[in-house]
């Protein structure tokens, strides 16, 4: 091969790198290792994290432990779907780009928006990409009113986005759980671009979309509404509500925890924002023989075409885990969706009422829920949670990091998992942590010095 | 030109909801085992839905079938060459999915309190400072979930440490063979694009770059080695040239399998790199993703990394580090997404990284530099040679750009027919119409995971297509033949978008 470049070694092609800034010395890495090796390696790394194989998980807040069947591993596994790069050769690519169509399809089926993209990074970057959608689509408006019932990570990655947009964000708070729906409608005007709604919110309330979206709209604002989209099999889907843009956070359908991502983001829309639309969209045309086929469609809207002009920066984003939710979906169907959305319902307001029974724990707000609510605990959170997990559960999320008003708040996620014994289990396990903790408080304060620090 | 239609093209291709039929189904639900009320007791009727979204209705077979069929119609990095420029289609370890697969890593919630989740914070910070030392950068944030999003995170990064030196600056330098990527994030971290020219070496127009750098340069950004496979040997220039000025220098990590262990972003000057772990660190392509796009950055970047940020504690009582989640950063720019990142990446690139090691790494650049060069040898030779010249003849590093235009002038035929026509042998074509400067361009990355042999058959396929062109030129214009479907119309799918199946 040097012969045939004509260079006696290969050091010789690096010629170009000027001498300064090569690096002339090992890494400082460690030295390569054998692949049992490198497994052992990860495996004592997994080892040293509590999954929800150790511990019975309620946690939530966006993510969730949800069962993903055993097909979506076999065919996400499959080269042919693993290792392509993104279908820029349509001819080859049909695979993928029927399967993004078909995500499409059941994305636009469960929001009840016609247009569907075929996905983004995860949830709250996606609506942070709703807002540079709306900032054009209001013609540069910037301003955004966001209920405080949004996902704090969504809020927060809007104020990051938002100082690039050169955009404000006016917060509007909740009232037992729900957005404060005359605070929202003083808070919308003429110089709104968007409204920011999510439902189930992040304390587990089902919001009234319709109610709030109507005052949105009499300011020509955009409704952006975040939605969990295992509900939608029972909650009247945005689209229905008056939503224009409905997205949210897809790693519930057929995606594992996987500390986090990847995942996906959904983002659907009315036709008028089809060509504002960021993100790939497959869509179907035929060849030059008349066959049905797909394509990457308005690549015009995009950054390899359009350059500074393109509706979003996003190149690679997450095609296989939008397959994993088509084939989740598709393997739950009409049915069996609307079924776990009925089961999610039942079992967590069997918790909620479980829970609540518990001495030392109230309900947060009385709305109504989906699949998670909201609790206060008269200890210490953190204290309860140490103490759950000891016995195998992780018995929630605490509040308290991002909603300092709610510093005795805990979260409590339900899936299809958490079978009724598991939720008792947690009831006593609650139940027994408050009664502990109570003997401590009492104990410090009996023991406390006087006149002490 | 009429062909015989294969078996796969006879099937025509009908969508999963096509398949449906009422009452079949593949999923059995666990039993409620709690009372069951109707959902109008527990939620107003007026916000629950009255008639289930309309998923297809497919028994598990069907569907076992239906996207195994559907697999078979993708070409596959697996099934061959993918020599596509500026993605790095390198094999992807088996063994990372293993490991990625497991519950540690795959059923942790992200919520997880980090003393639970020790593990996955060590692994997190290895992965950082790995790339730190990589990268020649001391400081890492793993957050961003692909290079656009780094991208997007290092402009942020550059607004906030102008912002606070009380300064607004409102220009970023790219050149004009930057990935489209650049330019969309210039505008939608609110500053103003300005290309920057093109030497005839194939580098940075110097003289174009000393007009346009001035005190309102918030940033230049960089490929190094740029989208022409070239290194820029004025880099250190450029580097004092903006540093002068009061600017940050960004580097685009598409192009790292060049340089691995080689030379290092940060030695050549660089603030802020981003890394494709879907590129250089083996994280499959998954047909248009998952990815995650790490940025390193030096010192004076630091204080404002997006948060949390991963950090080693020392325990203090001898029993070795801990790791947390740092969340309290005052000056950062905040979050750019949920949670703490793509952690099954970074699961799959650490392995990537632990079994090549140090050697391993700068290895595989060197190999990858090498295939490049040998391959662009072998196109210098024959028809390839007088049709598809090399853009910029001089060594590359890890790719190297052809243009097709005396093919096209000579033989009529455009690098889009080129291209069409190397499906049919059996090949992924190269990137195409990128970049921009290059007439009917071809961007070839052959990678270091690939055999000799395999570059030889690509050398021999473009030769071959190149023969049949002469005598019939026609026959590369109607390619492909043997795809799954034969060309598309790309127009009507813009014209009149379908973008959903329509149901009854």
């Amino acid at each position: 091969m040097l012969a045939a470049i004509g260079v006696e070694e290969t050091a010789e092609l690096f010629a170009q790198v000027p001498e300064p800034l090569r690096l002339n010395r090992p890494l400082s890495l460690p030295a390569g290792m054998s692949e049992a090796e490198v497994y052992e390696r990860l495996a004592e790394l997994a080892a040293r994290n509590a999954d929800c194989e150790e511990q019975v998980c309620f946690l939530g807040a966006g993510m969730y432990d949800h069962y993903v069947p055993a097909i979506v591993d076999a065919i996400t596994q499959r080269s042919e779907f693993l290792t392509p790069y993104t279908p820029y050769q349509p001819e080859i690519s049909q695979g993928g780009l029927q399967a993004m169509f078909e995500f499409q399809t059941s994305m636009s089926e469960l929001t009840a928006l016609p247009v569907s993209n075929a996905g983004l990074y995860e949830g709250p970057s996606s609506v942070a990409s709703a807002a540079y959608l709306a900032i054009g689509a209001t013609k540069g408006r910037r301003r955004f009113v966001v209920s405080r019932g949004v996902h704090p990570h969504s809020r927060e990655t809007l104020a990051t986005y938002s100082e690039g947009y050169g955009a404000t964000i006016e917060e509007v708070g909740l009232e037992d759980g729900l957005t404060d729906a005359a605070a929202l409608a003083a808070a919308v005007d003429g110089e709104t671009a968007a409204v920011f709604l999510q439902s189930p919110n992040f304390l587990g309330a089902v919001e009234d979309v319709e109610a709030l979206a109507a005052a949105a709209k009499q300011h020509g604002a955009l409704v952006v509404v975040a939605v969990d989209p295992m509900t939608l099999g029972v909650l009247k889907p945005p689209g229905e509500c008056g939503a224009d843009i409905a997205l949210g956070e897809g790693q519930p359908l057929g995606n594992r925890l996987d500390f986090g991502g990847p995942s996906f983001g959904f983002f659907c829309g009315s036709e008028e924002l089809i060509r504002k639309m960021p993100g790939r969209i497959a869509g179907e045309t035929d060849d030059v023989e008349g066959r049905r086929g797909f394509v990457l469609a308005l690549q015009t809207r995009e950054q390899h075409i359009r350059r500074e002009k393109a509706t979003h920066n996003i190149c690679t984003a997450q095609a296989l885990n939008a397959l994993a939710a088509t084939i989740h979906l598709a393997w739950l169907g009409r049915q069996g969706f609307r079924e776990l959305g009925e089961l999610l319902v039942r079992r967590t307001a069997y918790a909620r009422e479980r829970l609540a029974a518990v001495p030392g724990v109230e309900l947060l707000h009385e709305a109504p829920v989906a699949r998670e609510f909201a609790l206060r605990l008269q200890v210490p959170v953190d204290r309860v949670l140490d103490r759950c997990a000891e016995r195998g559960i992780a018995a929630g999320y605490r509040l308290g990091r991002e909603y300092p008003e709610y510093e005795d708040g805990l979260l409590v996620a339900i899936t299809e998992r958490r079978t009724r014994a598991q939720i008792d289990a947690l009831a006593d396990a609650l139940g027994a942590a408050i009664q502990a903790e109570r003997g401590d408080l009492v104990g410090n304060s009996a023991t406390k010095a006087p006149g002490g620090p | 030109m009429a062909t015989v239609e294969s078996p796969m093209q006879r099937e025509r291709a009908r969508t999963i909801f096509e398949k449906s039929k009422p009452g079949r189904r593949a999923a059995i639900l666990p039993e409620a085992e709690v009372p069951e009320p109707p959902l109008q007791e527990l939620i107003p009727a007026s916000l629950l839905r009255e008639e289930p979204p309309r998923l297809p209705e497919v028994a598990e077979p069907e569907i076992v079938r239906h996207y195994n069929r559907l697999s078979r119609r993708n070409f596959d990095l697996d099934s061959g060459f993918y020599p596509l420029g500026s993605c790095t289609m390198k094999h992807n370890p088996r063994l990372n999915e293993r490991v990625a697969a497991l519950p540690g890593h795959a059923r942790l919630h992200p919520a997880q309190e980090p003393k639970r989740a020790q593990g996955a914070l060590e692994l997190m910070w290895l992965l950082q400072e790995s790339l730190a030392e990589i990268c020649g950068l001391p400081h890492v944030s793993l957050q961003p979930s692909a290079g656009s999003h780094g991208e997007l995170a290092g402009l942020l990064l550059t607004r906030a440490f102008h912002a606070d030196r009380g300064e607004a600056r409102t220009k970023v330098l790219a050149p004009d063979t930057s990935h489209g990527t650049n330019p969309a994030s210039v505008t939608m971290a609110g500053y103003e694009i300005v290309k920057v020219a093109t030497d005839e070496r194939g580098g940075v127009e110097m003289d174009d770059l000393r007009a346009k750098v001035n005190d309102d340069v918030a940033c230049l950004m960089l490929t190094n080695p740029n989208t022409l496979g070239l290194f820029d040997e004025n880099i250190a220039e450029m580097a004092t040239m903006i540093h002068e000025v009061g600017g940050t220098l960004y580097y685009d990590g598409a192009n790292l399998n060049a340089v691995m262990g080689q030379s290092r972003p940060g030695d050549m000057g660089f603030d802020i790199v981003h890394v494709n772990l879907h590129k250089s660190f083996s994280q499959p392509h998954g047909g248009g993703g998952p990815g995650a796009g790490p940025i390193a950055v030096s010192d004076r970047i630091e204080p404002f990394l997006p948060r949390p940020q991963v950090v080693q504690r020392e325990s203090g009582n001898g029993s070795g580090p801990t790791y947390d989640l740092d969340h309290d950063r005052p000056k950062s720019i905040g979050r750019l997404r949920g949670f703490q990142g793509n952690f099954g990446v970074f699961v799959r690139s650490y392995t990537y990284i632990l079994s090549l090691g140090a050697d391993g790494l700068a290895e595989a650049s060197e190999t990858a530099v090498l295939n490049a060069n040998y391959l662009k040898a072998r196109l210098a030779e024959g028809r390839a040679g007088k049709y598809t010249p090399i853009a910029f003849d001089r060594h590359c590093m890890h790719e190297f750009v052809l243009s097709g235009k005396p093919m096209k002038r000579e033989l009529g035929i455009a690098t889009l027919d080129l291209a069409k026509r190397l499906l049919d042998f059996g090949f992924h074509p190269p990137t195409v119409y990128f970049p921009l400067l290059v007439e009917e361009a071809l961007m070839v990355e052959p990678t270091e995971t690939e055999t000799k042999e395999s570059l030889d058959a690509f050398a021999e396929a473009l030769e071959q297509i190149l023969a049949e062109a002469e005598a019939d030129p026609e026959k590369a214009k109607q390619a492909p033949y043997t795809t799954p479907v034969r060309r598309l119309d790309e127009v009507k799918a813009t014209r009149k978008p379908v973008v959903r199946q329509p149901l009854g």
